[in-house]
């Protein structure tokens, strides 16, 4: 079976990303930092090739890391393994729909 | 190092050796086309400003035109005026004309129409080309170069392989005395304390958050979330889920030298060096323009979903993160990134491909863009309202 790769930049992310085909819902995935570390995880729910699963639980509120910054919000509990996309994580940059956000 | 180029009367050393045929306002526009489909040699530049706009967006676009007539890859130049626009195309002619380049105008007005002006166009086009069309190229040092950068139709592979290869181009060329621009300011919310960091002096750092805080500022007077414009429904689909990701990998492609400065989105550089920012918004048409203005030979362009375009006076070289979209698009990809994210390359190795290329297409070699000519789509970023 060919080797379902997730990728971790940063020693701080929260997210990794995964440069394979085919990740389904229970596909089991190996996670590995630039130090080589690898971790397994099982994937939750269907992941499209390029996107974020966590590498750990993420709570609600939580900021999501990658690049070793933030990318945005949590907006729900995340668990680990499962898909990180838009449907969970807010921008926090460009939000004239928020308070304050609006020019008046 | 060395490459081959056209030396121009002002110093600056072109890529390409054409007659630029360049329209004053968007109502030219027919006729420049006219002339750049019946005249080989010439290139033209599409745009859609010039008229019935706020005082200092035409003060704006005629600048952006001057300037991009003072690409060195543009040998001499015809301006093609409608006669009564808003734009100053008096202005334009004076400080073309200093460059030493021959420069020509016509008025559409003036000469009785449409069908005159392009006659006369045409006559004058057609002296031009057979004028330049003996420059030879000679070697110059290769810190004659000024290499723009950009990435569109991102996807996450773009921040992890297409960026970093041209993140080493940039560095490269830097440490060999030669100029790099990038711009695209809303991709650097998130990222712009980062950008910040490198700036040379806390001026500089300053000019840098300004910059993103207006662009920021704008799109927040729309009163709505930003996403789905910025990151683009390609951007998401792509895995890149906001602006501030999308930030954090275009950012790489800056490299890690020094930022000197914040150049206006009009202006031309005369002899600056090193790494620069060009205040853009992230769209093709504009940010294209925006860089062949600034004086660019060539941009190297990095894509993850697959974008095609090019520059009509602008040798664009696509590099394709995501190994998938190369296999799919390689007629219009000119080198593969994509085998980082597969293993099969390292950054240094896809690097120093990218830095033969960008020396081949110095020389003269044309893009994949170059040889289909697609490259019609170009506009003048304005902040007004049309009006």
């Amino acid at each position: 079976m060919d080797l379902k790769l997730a990728l971790k930049v940063n020693d701080k992310d929260n997210v990794a990303t995964i440069f394979a085909n085919d990740i389904r819902d229970g596909t089991e995935v190996e996670i590995r930092d630039k130090a080589g570390h690898m971790d397994k995880v099982m994937v939750k729910g269907d992941v499209p090739y390029g996107h974020k699963i966590a590498v750990r639980d993420i709570h609600k509120g939580d900021l999501i890391i990658k690049y070793g910054e933030e990318i945005g919000i949590a907006t729900k509990e995340i668990a680990k393994g499962e898909y990180v996309h838009i449907h969970n994580l807010d921008s926090m940059r460009g939000r004239g729909d928020l308070q304050g956000g609006a020019v008046s | 190092m060395k490459f081959m180029g056209y030396v121009r009367p002002d110093g600056k050393v072109g890529a390409r050796n054409y007659v630029g045929i360049i329209p004053s306002v968007t109502c030219a526009n027919d006729v420049a086309q006219a002339i750049n489909r019946q005249v080989q040699g010439t290139v033209t530049f599409l745009h859609h400003q010039g008229c019935c706009q706020m005082p200092p967006d035409l003060e704006r676009v005629t600048n952006t035109l001057i300037s991009l007539g003072h690409s060195p890859n543009l040998a001499a130049i015809l301006i093609v005026s409608l006669g009564c626009e808003g734009t100053d195309h008096e202005r334009m002619f004076k400080e073309l004309a200093a460059t030493g380049k021959h420069v020509e105008i016509i008025h559409i007005q003036e000469l009785g129409g449409v069908s005159k002006a392009i006659q006369a166009g045409t006559d004058i086009a057609r002296k031009l080309v057979i004028e330049v069309s003996g420059l030879q190229r000679e070697p110059v040092d290769i810190s004659k170069v000024v290499m723009s950068i950009k990435c569109g139709a991102s996807d996450t592979t773009s921040g992890m392989a297409s960026n970093c290869v041209i993140g080493y181009v940039a560095d490269k060329l830097v440490d060999l005395g030669a100029t790099v621009i990038f711009g695209e300011t809303t991709e650097f919310l998130g990222g712009e304390h980062l950008l910040a960091r490198r700036a040379i002096n806390k001026q500089v750092g300053n000019k840098i958050l300004q910059i993103v805080d207006a662009m920021e500022k704008r799109a927040k007077s729309i009163g709505c979330d930003m996403r789905k414009g910025q990151p683009t429904p390609g951007n998401i689909a792509g895995g890149l889920s906001s602006i501030e990701e999308k930030s954090l990998g275009a950012i790489v492609k800056s490299g890690t030298k020094p930022i000197q400065g914040v150049l206006e989105y009009w202006e031309h550089i005369t002899t600056e060096k090193g790494l620069w920012i060009k205040d853009t918004p992230g769209r093709e048409p504009e940010i294209l323009t925006g860089m062949a203005a600034t004086g660019a030979q060539f941009m190297m362009f990095s894509t993850g979903r697959g974008a095609p375009q090019g520059f009509p006076s602008m040798p664009v070289i696509k590099i394709c993160g995501n190994p998938n979209t190369y296999q799919n698009m390689e007629n219009d990809m000119d080198l593969n990134a994509g085998l980082i994210i597969t293993g099969e390359k390292s950054i240094e190795q896809v690097g120093e491909e990218a830095f033969a290329k960008l020396l081949k297409v110095l020389n003269g070699e044309m893009t994949k863009n170059e040889a289909i000519q697609y490259f019609s789509a170009i506009d003048i970023h304005c902040l007004g309202p049309v009006i």
